[in-house]
């Protein structure tokens, strides 16, 4: 078993092996991998005795299911009405500009992908964005650039 | 156990059903047809399209009738101001992201959208065209299936058959919102994942989103092409349907109409798949008797029991992916179709002096997965590729009426010699059960000498539609060569539609079921639901074909394959014997194991 | 037409020393599950979620309905755009919450309870799970046979619809479910579920602590009790605030707003836009404008254009797709009014689209379907010009 694998299939045991398992199972690959891959995704149709397909067309239901390969920090910025109102478009900006990648695009050297989001619940601290699970509200295009780059030192 | 009536009125009149009805069943009783696209009567329901939307009196919304059951008191309107114009934006927002090429369209005139929208003759549009906004995907890496996502309205019937009649789910729904649609594991192609070709999904789609890969256009060619001799087979359901595409009603057995029209469209030859149907059975028979000796007497353990049947392609590409452990259970004969072929590649074409390199073999079948069968490597065994075309039963009768005939006027004719007699036994192949009962009415035979113990040769208990058909038949008198036969009781299992069919062999993986025998064809009803047959379909269509295949039956002069005198003849002729060496140069294969995943 | 001046409340985040939350479910379990509920009616609870569905009856359906399993599960799935207020009590209060869950729990006959968290409020679950696993101690000291467990969302708007939810947590896309049955018939696993907001959990606990009668003097008699709010936008003071319900609008903007708004979206995208001109006579509560707490408020300086594309997109990358009304209207509308502000289309085509919105209104399957007509009428009527130009 490759390494994938045996980390679903650990999942499995851990999560059980009914459906209403899939999506814990899922969302700890994610949170190693950053993503779902086809391995991955095979491997847990196979622990779960379902359809590829139907793992796959659950997936992509979910925004934070990515199936598309991510950098190892997955940064979102949110675009909703009052972190657009708050400028969340300079962060953005600031943001493209530091990492060399546009949205929805991951840096070369994999480090980070760059997304936008819907609504992130801090409206009244917008503009705000996540890193991985962590939150980051009341950003301005500076703030935003110096968390990135302590993410980049602690990835080295 | 009589369930609660319930008392409702629609448009005003009153009707009691039962408990649980939909407000969709009920309408229909007082003959108010309500459009429906979402729903289909083989599937659960979804209530996702919001083409059948009702008003009901006091309630802030409009209901869904096929998915909302009645209730005690309630009014209904079927047409009101409200009802209709929403329905009337639905039909609309679903033409706005359709592609609606309908006049360059293969389901053009078959299209469920189509005739909504001509109900309601949309003049102007008012909504904006979305078809430019959306990612476009002509799928045609199937040599069975083409998937053509501008057309799909999401309606997920085909996700719905794939998932609950068959019990494969190659297809899913993926993504949301604007991008939600259907596809397959990672976008793939569908020629490159678990699709058993059964085209299930087509006949439920009620666009051109999914529709067979045709070859219509090869086949007149190959019929103008003064070099070419064209042979054509039919299978047994094909003559039991294709009357519905040619306007007569479910269950009608046009077999001499069909014949006289393959003949006026100018095929060199029109033959009979239940021929060798016929010989499928001489086959499949020896080679479950062979195995049972095998088994039973030399106790040879590498023989594998219980045997399963192995003509329906859809349901061997389904076990080569999802039970592959089992492939050894599998006859290895080949489906009646690919018998023909190498037999008319070879045997036949000596016998009539044609080069078989100049012969072109069409099969029209009830079916899409034999389009993909007659494109598998193994099925060369003449030197060519034993058959050339494979057209649906809704292909010929396209092609009937292209070329101008008229159907229903025309006089029945026969089936041309040889590779044209058959029997009762054959026919029945079309449905579920009838492989099993052909085998047992010759089996028996040969093992004792006398008919089954059935009247009128008639295996009831594995006729019918119930999922999974069990039977079983004592041996009685057995002729010597067979004595280890004697007093055994021989178990025999049917299922047909692949849900059934993986229910039948998870039991048979766990080790607790004692059968000998097992027939599976993979579509619902056997080869008469199978999905090249005309759409629609329902248990009530179904039904109605399967009834008319035993009247075929019954009204066969001969109704055992082993009696078949061209079956007779081509055994002594060419064959040998079954199982015999020629037979297994031409009329057997082996299977590969496919990847689940 | 009853209404309330504005005023501050303190009973969701309150933490009251004599009376903490174990202490209120001890109190509580004293009582038997039928005064629970009567108590729960004649508070007038009603969801704080955003539809607004009596707490007390829906208690009381899923009493009655005959099964070994039943289900109490917190939608903590909050992603209605300009609401944060559940992550605040989340974060501040969750021992309410759980309390809330767990007197249900008792009323209903439930073993399980579940917690579905948004994915985006992932950075609450370590701390969240360390105080549930304590209470869940205390239940089981109690021998209390009831336990609570997280489950996590994964970045879908619509899974804050409950049968969206159920599905979800079943391991399925989070696409609505048709309506019969209600959750208090065939919920979770198709078992009888109570499903309530967080905050409403919140009430319940604090209605068990402090009693029905008190908190009924709160509010108006459609709109009992306090709720909690959360502010953005064009505003002095961003946040949340819990405030007596039925007060006018104009009371509110004259606490929060900066003196130049022109317009409140009350209750998030899905919700209605008020324009200046009727901040006076609209009343916050279910007898005027329902909210799930979002109050967004935007002064002279913003496009209402681009507040109404900014939440049909949301809505068009936000529906689960499964229904035609939702799937391809919210399509229809974003492309719609692009086509009029471009000129493609005239601005008589901003009718075609308000009907069309009518139809997804009533036709749609699930709320986010329907509700999209609020924004879109609401904005169109009352901008325009905007709109148009």
């Amino acid at each position: 078993m490759t390494n994938t694998e045996n980390f679903v299939h650990e999942l499995a045991e851990k999560h059980g092996r009914t459906r209403n398992a899939l999506m814990p199972i899922l969302q700890g690959v994610v949170a190693r991998e950053k993503y779902l891959s086809e391995e991955a995704m095979i491997a847990v149709a196979r622990e779960l005795d379902i359809s590829a397909a139907d793992v796959y067309g659950t997936a992509t239901f979910y925004t934070f299911l990515d199936t598309v390969p991510r950098g190892r920090n997955v940064v979102r910025v949110c675009k909703t009405i009052s972190c657009h109102m708050h400028n969340k478009d300079e962060i953005i900006r600031a943001l493209e500009e530091q990492l060399k990648c546009k949205v929805g695009e991951t840096t070369s050297d994999k480090k980070f992908t760059l997304l936008t989001a819907n609504c992130l619940g801090w409206c009244h601290k917008g503009p705000v964005m996540l890193v991985n699970d962590d939150v980051y509200p009341e950003l301005t295009p500076q703030k935003a650039i110096e968390i990135i780059q302590e993410y980049n030192r602690k990835s080295n | 156990m009589s369930k609660y009536m319930v008392n409702l009125k629609i448009n005003n009149i009153p009707i009691a059903v039962e408990e649980g009805t939909t407000i969709l069943d009920a309408a229909k009783r007082l003959n108010f047809h309500i459009p429906t696209l979402c729903n289909h009567p083989d599937l659960s329901v979804a209530g996702n399209c919001r083409v059948c939307v009702v008003e009901v009196k006091g309630a802030r919304l409009l209901a869904a009738s096929c998915a909302t059951p009645v209730s005690e008191g309630m009014e209904v309107f079927t047409n009101s101001e409200k009802v209709r114009i929403a329905r009337k934006h639905v039909v609309e927002l679903l033409l706005s992201e359709h592609n609606a090429d309908c006049t360059k369209c293969f389901k053009n005139g078959h299209c469920e959208l189509q005739e909504l929208a001509s109900e309601y003759r949309y003049g102007d549009h008012i909504f904006i065209d979305l078809v430019p906004f959306k990612h476009k995907y002509l799928d045609i890496s199937s040599p069975s299936i083409t998937k053509d996502t501008s057309k799909c309205i999401r309606c997920q019937r085909c996700v719905r058959t794939c998932a609950e009649l068959q019990a494969v789910s190659a297809l899913a729904v993926v993504h949301k919102g604007n991008h939600q649609t259907i596809s397959t594991f990672m976008d793939k192609p569908m020629n490159d994942v678990v699709c058993t070709n059964c085209g299930q999904c087509i006949n439920r789609c009620p666009t051109g989103a999914l529709y067979e890969r045709n070859y219509i256009e090869d086949v007149w060619n190959a019929i103008y092409n003064p070099n070419k001799f064209v042979v054509v087979q039919t299978a047994p359901a094909t003559r039991v349907a294709v009357g519905e595409d040619l306007g007569l009603e479910p269950g009608h057995r046009v077999t001499g109409k069909m014949v006289a029209a393959l003949k006026k469209m100018g095929f060199n030859k029109v033959l009979d798949t239940d021929f060798t149907a016929d010989l499928t059975i001489m086959e499949e028979g020896t080679e479950l008797l062979t195995r049972l000796k095998k088994a039973l007497v030399d106790k040879d353990e590498t023989v594998k029991l219980p045997m399963m049947t192995s003509c329906s392609p859809g349901w061997i590409k389904f076990q080569e992916h999802m039970f592959p452990d089992l492939l050894p259970n599998l006859s290895t004969c080949k489906s009646p179709q690919q018998m023909f072929g190498s037999l008319a590649k070879t045997y036949y074409a000596d016998k009539i002096n044609i080069k078989a390199e100049n012969m072109i073999v069409v099969s029209i079948m009830p079916c899409t997965a034999k389009k993909f069968e007659c494109n598998r490597p193994e099925m060369r065994d003449s030197g060519f590729k034993d058959v050339d075309y494979v057209l649906t039963t809704r292909e010929l009768a396209m092609m009937i009426k292209q070329a101008g005939i008229e159907f229903d006027k025309l006089e029945d004719q026969h089936y041309d010699s040889i590779l044209g007699e058959s029997t009762g036994a054959a026919v029945i192949f079309g449905a579920t059960g009838g492989v099993m009962e052909a085998a047992l009415r010759t089996a028996y035979e040969i093992v004792t000498g006398k008919e089954v113990p059935f009247a009128n040769l008639e295996i009831k208990p594995v006729r019918g539609m119930d999922g999974v058909k069990e039977a079983s038949i004592k041996i009685k008198g057995a002729k010597p060569e067979w004595s280890f036969l004697e007093g055994v009781e021989m178990n025999v299992a049917v299922a047909h539609g692949l849900t059934n069919a993986k229910i039948l062999m998870e039991a048979v993986e766990s080790g607790k079921t004692n059968y000998h025998f097992i027939e599976i064809m993979g579509c619902p009803g056997g080869c008469i639901g199978g999905g090249g047959q005309p759409i629609p379909t329902s248990p009530e269509i179904r039904r109605k074909r399967a009834e008319a295949i035993y009247e075929e039956d019954a009204g066969m002069p001969i109704r055992k394959s082993h009696e078949n005198p061209e079956v007779v003849e081509v055994y002594k002729d060419y064959l040998g014997h079954p199982c015999g060496h020629q037979s297994h140069e031409l009329l057997h294969t082996h299977y590969v194991e496919r990847k689940r995943y | 037409m009853e209404q309330k001046q504005l005023k501050r409340v303190d009973l969701i985040f309150e933490w009251d020393e004599k009376n903490t939350p174990i202490q209120v479910l001890d109190k509580t379990l004293q009582k038997t599950p039928d005064a629970i509920i009567l108590e729960m009616i004649d508070s007038g609870l009603k969801g704080r979620g955003g539809a607004g569905f009596p707490t007390g009856l829906k208690w009381k359906f899923t009493r009655n309905e005959d099964s070994e399993v039943k289900y109490v599960i917190c939608n903590a799935d909050e992603g209605e755009p300009g609401t944060f207020k559940d992550r605040e009590i989340l974060d501040r209060v969750p021992e309410k919450i759980f309390t809330g869950m767990a007197i249900c729990a008792y009323v209903i006959g439930a073993k399980e309870g579940y917690i579905y968290l948004r994915a985006e409020y992932n950075f609450l679950l370590k701390s969240l799970q360390q105080k549930l696993d304590k209470f869940n101690q205390q239940l089981k000291e109690r021998q209390i046979d009831f336990s609570i467990y997280l489950r996590s969302g994964s970045g879908a708007y619509v899974c804050g619809e409950e049968s969206a939810l159920f599905e979800s947590m079943e391991g399925k896309r989070g696409e609505p479910r048709n309506k019969p049955p209600y959750p208090t018939v065939a919920g979770y696993n198709s078992k009888p579920t109570v499903i309530n907001n967080v905050e409403t959990l919140v009430y319940t606990c604090e209605i068990c602590r402090m009693g029905a009668e008190k908190f009924k003097a709160l509010g108006t008699s459609d709109s009992r009790g306090s709720k909690v709010f959360s502010v953005s936008g064009d505003t002095t003071k961003p946040g949340i605030y819990e405030l007596e319900l039925g007060m006018p609008l104009k009371d509110f903007i004259d606490e929060f707003g900066d003196d130049d708004a022109k317009a409140v979206q009350v209750g998030g995208a899905s919700g209605h836009c008020v324009p200046r001109k009727k901040f006076n006579d609209t009343i916050i509560g279910f007898e005027g404008i329902p909210t799930g707490g979002s109050m967004m408020i935007f002064n002279s300086s913003r496009s209402m254009y681009n507040v109404l594309h900014d939440y049909l997109e949301f809505f068009t990358e936000e529906s689960c797709g499964q229904c035609t009304p939702c799937r391809v209207g919210c399509q229809q509308l974003l492309k719609g009014i692009e086509a009029v502000k471009k000129g493609e289309r005239p601005p008589t085509y901003l009718e075609d689209l308000k009907k069309l919105t009518l139809t997804m209104k009533i036709a749609a399957k699930c709320g986010l379907g329907q509700s999209v007509a609020n924004p879109f009428i609401s904005i169109v009527d009352n901008f325009k010009e905007e709109i148009i130009y």
